[in-house]
């Protein structure tokens, strides 16, 4: 089972984001005002493009697509050490949200992952700790 | 238009070493400020302003002026990672235009190296944030956030790893001719200390797809000092002035559907370059932090040394290398990639930039007169600092 670390709390910005976790459900916030670009995240107590502090959160439908990717070969972090060449990528959401995760699942993630791949989030449980970790995985083409 | 010529570094010194147990981060800084103030002419009573970037064992600048027993009429203890030497230079720029303080002093001391610092490996510390709760299950390290960059550009503009290792081969042709780079890469016992070629780079092993390992910086001990003053005092010092004749300052951050391939650089270039009234294509030397190759590639187009996207076809054929006659000569000392990487690279940027505008480097453009001086702090890719600094030649 995964090791990775875990969120640490108290931290009140990303607080629903990781209890959102814990039910399955990948969440983002939307500013309400008239604003020009309302989709926020990572989670904030305002809407970085108009100051707003009426936000509201929502659950995406877990779609995305990657927007660039590394493969991580030496990491002397506790929890990564022994895991092997590991991605780390950005997914742009549908919602229209970009988040760093890790695109698994895949036999070899040096030559299966591409940009433009189409992935789906998945909730990872973790051998400590109580939240599971958001990470996506390819969605297979028909 | 003429240029403000009103501020100038007038001392430099880089500390020798790159590997120096036993030695305190605060010591090497206080042995490169007096070395510097010889090269100067000035002595220690004639420091005036401070600016720290909070290194050092003691902690911030308040305990920096208590160790060397100063009272600076200004203190400036900006910390913008790598960068921190270009936007403290562009803050005395403007202190010393405004009368504030006349001889400042920048400087540097670490021990990265002796310590065992993870720079590019290991994760980080610190308290919980909103950003670090989002990115420290990941894994990402310092390096694989650059890497992301890299690919991104690779796939956007077909950029190649061929182009990149460019980058690196002029950086080590430069290096080679300085024996100080020679001697750190020998004491950080580099596998090999020599010439190398692009096939040489792409053989290296990839420590974050796709940066290979010959396209990573080092990481050294190491450090330095820098003296700028006005223009009364400079005209009194030993060494002609260089003079900073333009300095700009910017931040860039993840953003929902941002551009990674985009640096900071790319706000600060056109401000600096557009106070010291040049335009890229007339600058000599291009001193620009190669934490990786992808940060030289990805600033040299945000300069505007080239359009966006096209720096493979811009570095291709070797215009890098001091001795091509193209120019910009690249990163002259050798560069982090393979001279000094401490941590925070920025202030040799600055001391290398000046040592071209005396005629001092050991890889000597002929004639060059102008000189730019970009830092990149934080992390290219995540949230980063650019800071660009014009040199002029006396």
């Amino acid at each position: 089972m995964a090791k990775r670390p875990q969120p640490r709390f108290p931290e009140p910005h990303t607080e629903p984001f990781w209890e959102g976790a814990q039910q399955g459900e990948l969440r983002y916030q939307r500013c309400n005002e008239d604003c020009d670009d309302p989709v926020v995240f990572y989670p904030r107590h305002h809407c970085p493009a108009c100051g707003s502090d009426d936000l509201d959160w929502h659950v995406s439908a877990g779609e995305g697509t990657v927007y660039t990717f590394s493969v991580v070969r030496q990491n002397r972090m506790p929890g990564f050490i022994d895991l092997g060449a590991y991605s780390v990528a950005y997914v742009d959401l549908d919602e229209g949200f970009r988040m760093m995760s890790s695109v698994v699942g895949v036999d070899d993630p040096t030559t299966d992952i591409s940009i433009g791949q189409r992935v789906r989030v998945e909730f990872e449980e973790q051998e400590e700790g109580d939240y599971p970790i958001p990470v996506f995985r390819p969605i297979e083409e028909d | 238009m003429a240029q403000e010529r009103q501020a100038a570094i007038v001392g430099i010194h880089e500390y020798p070493l790159r590997v120096a147990p036993g030695v305190s981060a605060m010591n090497v800084k206080v042995d490169s400020i007096r070395a510097a103030l010889d090269d100067a002419g000035l002595k220690w009573s004639d420091i005036d302003a401070i600016y720290d970037a909070q290194d050092g064992e003691a902690g911030g600048g308040l305990q920096l002026a208590a160790y060397l027993g100063l009272r600076p009429t200004v203190l400036d203890t900006t910390q913008v990672g790598g960068s921190s030497y270009e936007f403290q230079a562009a803050h005395a720029m403007r202190d010393i235009a405004a009368g504030k303080c006349n001889v400042a002093v920048l400087s540097y001391g670490s021990t990265s190296a002796s310590n065992r610092v993870a720079i590019g490996t290991g994760g980080r510390g610190g308290p919980a944030t909103w950003a670090t709760n989002m990115e420290t299950p990941y894994g990402a390290t310092l390096i694989a956030n650059y890497a992301m960059v890299k690919q991104r550009h690779m796939f956007e503009y077909g950029s190649t790893d061929e182009q990149f290792a460019g980058i690196s081969v002029a950086t080590r042709h430069h290096a080679m001719r300085n024996p100080e780079a020679v001697k750190a890469m020998t004491d950080l016992q580099f596998v090999g200390v020599n010439e190398i070629t692009p096939q040489d780079v792409l053989d290296s092993r990839i420590v974050a797809d796709p940066l290979h390992l010959l396209e990573c910086c080092m990481i050294s001990d190491g450090g330095g000092a820098l003296i700028i003053a006005s223009a009364d005092v400079a005209r009194g010092c030993k060494k002609p002035p260089v003079w900073l004749i333009g300095a700009g300052e910017a931040t860039k951050y993840r953003e929902n559907g941002g551009d990674i391939t985009t640096s900071a650089g790319a706000q600060s270039g056109p401000i600096a370059f557009g106070e010291a009234g040049v335009s890229p294509d007339e600058i000599d030397i291009a001193m620009i932090y190669d934490s990786f190759t992808i940060t030289v590639a990805v600033c040299l187009e945000d300069l505007g040394f080239c359009p966006k996207g096209e720096v493979g076809a811009y570095v291709e054929g070797g215009r890098l290398a001091f001795d091509s006659g193209e120019g910009p000569a690249l990163n002259t000392d050798g560069g982090g990639l393979s001279s000094n990487h401490p941590g925070m690279r920025g202030i040799f940027l600055l001391l290398e930039g000046a040592r071209q505008l005396r005629g001092e480097s050991t890889s000597q453009v002929p004639d060059a007169s102008l000189a730019v001086a970009h830092g990149n702090g934080g992390l290219l890719g995540g949230t980063h600092t650019g800071g660009t600094v014009i040199l002029a030649k006396d």
